[in-house]
């Protein structure tokens, strides 16, 4: 069998359960693709030893038919993932050589299924970002460029190595987290699916926080069946987060019909933005005609909050950021700063701080702390909270007229160049403008790879689902993805 | 809103961050930006609206109060960037 790395969950699935190829085949097939890719900075942390063990266990479980789907899929794990003994560090310096002594709940469940992880991958420090380029280990690249035009292009953030991983077909997938759009923005940006699940579908023990009401994981793949696969491994009730749902998952993969006759899908006017460019706007028009032609029922809305919720995003995602972050004192792991003669202890934090976190990081702790300061918690994180109320009963009032899904751009452009200097960081916040809402109301959201844009670049489209009806946006997904027929990949310069 | 350099000292003081002088009028630059972004919220009519709490209502579980774990000292200090004795080190607190 050739280009193992190609594969995707659901053929490696039944490759191994058939016996036509190994985990560990498969496994070192991704080991040396990710060797030779070393100049798209997508696996910060390789972890070959551990690889190949989970491959031969995973293999010997084959063996005796005691295989779950993942069983011996080798994945690209997230750095804000607590793995057990393997470095873990959000892509910041201040968690400089810390390795949990404990994995993280979703890890667990992957690893429990049998999936082999090949290393920890790069992301935007914290996951603020939307660029990958507040990373402490430098950047991740977009394997995908503009025609022959050899410019960097960022795969995009948080979750910029994820999405980089996949697209190069590093691994076969890899887990994302999503708090404004850190899943759903780099898979747009890179021609792959990404889904972030209801809010308490996955549970967070274990990933590092950022936001914690806002924070969902979520997997990154090359296809729509895949990330429902892997999305049932991932979901489940965890007792060790209280926000985690105790509801049965499904099996999402059973969903998959492609059959969306009668569902209605809204279309909500204030998506369509001034300067928005005109691919965008095509593709937009495009999807909406394919999910017609399936014989789904268009119906145009109104979500009148919704230019709110960038501001209202960024209010209570750096206020919550500066009270998860205060954790890093140089105290109990990672860094801790160099003392001078008579430094004591508020020396100790504000530089282990400073030297620790980079400026990204810095400036939403500092304006989190801002906003909950006193005299401002009421104009500015109660009022956001207020807001994010209003923007939450938008999404309640069309799900009530009958709307099932929403399908919306997934980003405002294809990949921007990387290394543009950013002068004005509020112009980075507005490439989550299509997403974020989805985190402020605690919805389903999936991006799926609908076109090219004029430069060669893969363009993606997002659909919105109801609280807990994963499964059916899945398949809204399944229809959409069938239509486009999205099937163009990078070619191979790294 | 313009935020003065004596503001951006105070929260960078709030923050345990340690932000040289020469940097303020930068930082107080982009924090000014932020807000100015987030100043838009003052359009909406908030009136009567409860701030959000919980994004999907769910009642938290109860449990036992009981001891499930412990016991792993070496591990909790395993990572720490100085641990003397059994305890997390550092500098003198109480004069």
């Amino acid at each position: 069998m050739t280009d193992l790395t190609k594969l995707k969950i659901s053929e490696a699935r039944d490759a191994l359960r058939k016996g036509d190829v190994t985990s560990v085949e498969l496994t070192e097939a991704c080991l040396a693709a990710i060797d030779k890719a070393d100049a798209l900075g997508a696996f910060v942390h390789k972890t070959p030893e551990v690889a190949v063990q989970q491959a031969k266990t995973a293999d010997d479980r084959i063996k005796s038919g005691d295989a779950p789907d993942l069983c011996g899929i080798p994945l690209g794990i997230k750095d804000l993932f607590c793995t057990k003994g393997v470095p873990s560090q959000a892509a910041s310096a201040i968690l400089n050589g810390f390795k949990p002594e404990y994995e993280s709940t979703v890890t667990s469940q992957l690893f429990d299924a049998g999936a082999v992880m090949l290393g920890k991958l790069n992301m935007d420090e914290f996951a603020m970002g939307s660029s990958n380029e507040t990373s402490t280990y430098g950047n991740a690249i977009n394997p995908w460029r503009r025609g022959n035009d050899d410019t960097a292009l960022t795969p995009g953030g948080s979750s910029g190595g994820s999405a980089s991983a996949v697209a190069a077909d590093l691994c076969l997938a890899a887990t994302g987290t999503d708090t404004g759009g850190s899943i759903r923005q780099p898979a747009a940006f890179t021609g792959i699916t990404g889904i972030k699940p209801t809010y308490g579908r996955c549970s967070r023990w274990g990933i590092v926080a950022f936001a914690s009401s806002l924070d969902q994981a979520g997997p990154m793949t090359k296809d729509v069946r895949d990330a429902a696969i892997m999305l049932e491994a991932m979901c489940g009730h965890d007792p060790k987060d209280s926000t985690s749902a105790d509801l049965a998952v499904p099996n999402f993969e059973a969903m998959l019909t492609g059959d969306i006759k009668g569902k209605t899908i809204g279309i909500p006017r204030e998506y369509r933005m001034d300067g928005m460019p005109d691919e965008i706007e095509t593709l937009w028009s495009e999807g909406r005609r394919m999910l017609e032609d399936a014989g789904a029922v268009i119906k145009d809305i109104s979500l009148k909050h919704t230019k709110y919720a960038l501001p209202a995003y960024y209010v209570i995602a750096p206020a919550e950021a500066s009270s998860n972050l205060a954790r890093y004192d140089g105290v109990r792991y990672g860094h801790r700063a160099k003392l001078a003669q008579g430094d004591g202890i508020t020396e100790m934090y504000e530089k282990t701080r400073a030297e620790g976190f980079g400026s990204e990081v810095q400036r939403r702790v500092m304006v989190g702390t801002y906003v909950l300061s006193a005299g401002f918690y009421d104009a500015y994180y109660n009022r956001a909270r207020k807001v994010r109320t209003l923007i939450k009963k938008d999404f309640e009032d069309v799900f009530a007229q009958g709307v099932d899904a929403i399908l919306t751009p997934a980003t405002p452009s294809s990949a921007f160049e990387l290394g543009k200097e950013h002068t004005d960081p509020v112009e980075m916040y507005l490439n989550d403008v299509f997403t974020v809402t989805v985190n402020l109301a605690g919805l389903p959201g999936i991006s799926v790879p609908t076109g090219l844009d004029s430069q060669g670049l893969p363009l993606g489209l997002q659909l919105i689902g109801r609280p807990w009806e994963e499964g059916d946006l899945l398949n809204t997904a399944y229809a959409l993805e069938q239509a486009a027929g999205f099937v163009a990949k990078p070619s191979q310069w790294w | 809103m313009s935020i003065d350099i004596e503001t951006a000292a105070r929260v960078a003081k709030l923050a345990r961050i340690r932000v040289e002088d020469d940097a303020l009028p930068a930082l107080a630059q982009e924090f000014s930006n932020i807000l100015g972004f987030i100043e838009q919220l003052n359009e909406v009519d908030v009136e009567d609206v409860e701030p959000m709490v919980s994004v999907e209502p769910m009642r938290l579980k109860r449990r036992q109060d009981g001891v499930t774990d412990g016991g792993m000292q070496d591990k909790v200090l395993s990572n720490a960037p100085d641990a003397r004795e059994g305890f997390f080190a550092v500098p003198k607190v109480v004069e």
